[in-house]
């Protein structure tokens, strides 16, 4: 699958979702680059249940990494990664590779839309 | 302090070599390519090393980390080098930053465990912040191919990146 073509299908997975139930109803898929060394946007912001999607477009491998070491993301070259936030509050990140690219999640609770 | 010196000493040997060029000229992008690429090849046999000599997982993890970045930076350099029909040119800059890794390969030979671990912890320091200086201030504003150019400052960012994971480490040791 291409990156376009997962990305399409990961939101049409989270349509479905979001029509199944209520719990859902306002997931939504963030997308976050990875490039140049660097994640942009750096911060995002994010509702309980949403996912963020890292899309590696350099050579290298990177990871994203929570501060607090709650989870990890392995992003290898060319590839995405994602992950659902599940609990408010901010969550900042890096790469384990390349410790000077940080970035940041506040996640905010989820309200119906 | 040892660790000090030794930084400035490859500092000096750097930019007396890289002056050593500039006094003919510039040096130029097969010589530039060759200085980038020994580089890098430098420092995947310093973490050679350290994956047969050391025991601690931390400094595995990093060592694995300077194996995988600089082949996948060294491909595409040899891929690009291959597509401008450039023959990367051998040169003082190159030599001199050989003879200070094999001189710095054999002290680390000698040492094992915690001495070793703290010892290559901090050469990486030293080693990507001299790489850093060379790049920032002689191998990218020397560059004329725009591509290379380009790469070299891919390059930077992995070393930058690395110098802080190295700092890390050195701060785990302590
Ligand atoms: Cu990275």
């Amino acid at each position: 699958m291409t990156d376009g073509s997962r990305h399409l299908y990961r939101v049409l997975l989270v349509a479905i979702f979001a029509l199944a139930g209520p719990v859902s109803a306002s997931a939504e898929v963030i997308q976050v680059k990875v490039s140049g060394f660097a994640f942009n946007p750096a911060q995002v912001v994010a509702h309980v249940g949403d996912t963020i999607q890292w899309v590696n477009g350099d050579f290298l491998a990177h990871t994203a990494t929570a501060r607090d070491g709650k989870w990890d993301v392995s992003l290898p070259a060319g590839k995405s990664g994602a992950l659902v936030v599940k609990k408010a509050g901010a969550i900042d990140y890096y790469c384990r590779y390349h410790p000077n690219m940080v970035g940041r999640i506040d996640v905010v609770r989820g309200k119906a839309r | 302090m040892f660790f000090v010196k030794k930084g400035v000493l490859l500092t000096a040997l750097l930019v007396a070599s890289a002056g050593a060029v500039a006094q003919n000229a510039k040096p130029t992008d097969p010589q530039i390519a060759h200085i980038a690429y020994t580089a890098g090849e430098i420092d995947i046999k310093a973490a050679e090393q350290a994956l047969k000599i050391s025991k601690n997982k931390d400094v595995h993890a990093f060592a694995n980390d300077m194996v995988r970045d600089h082949t996948a930076v060294n491909q595409k350099a040899l891929a690009l080098v291959k597509k401008l029909k450039v023959t990367p040119e051998n040169n003082g800059t190159s030599k001199a930053l050989l003879k200070q890794a094999d001189e710095e390969h054999a002290k680390l030979a000698k040492l094992s465990g915690a001495a070793f671990d703290k010892a290559y912890a901090e050469n990486e320091v030293a080693y990507h912040k001299t790489v850093n200086g060379a790049l920032q201030n002689t191998l990218i504003p020397s560059a004329t191919n725009s591509e290379l150019k380009d790469l070299l400052s891919t390059g930077l960012k992995v070393f930058q990146g690395h110098e802080q994971h190295a700092e890390n480490l050195v701060e785990k040791m302590k």
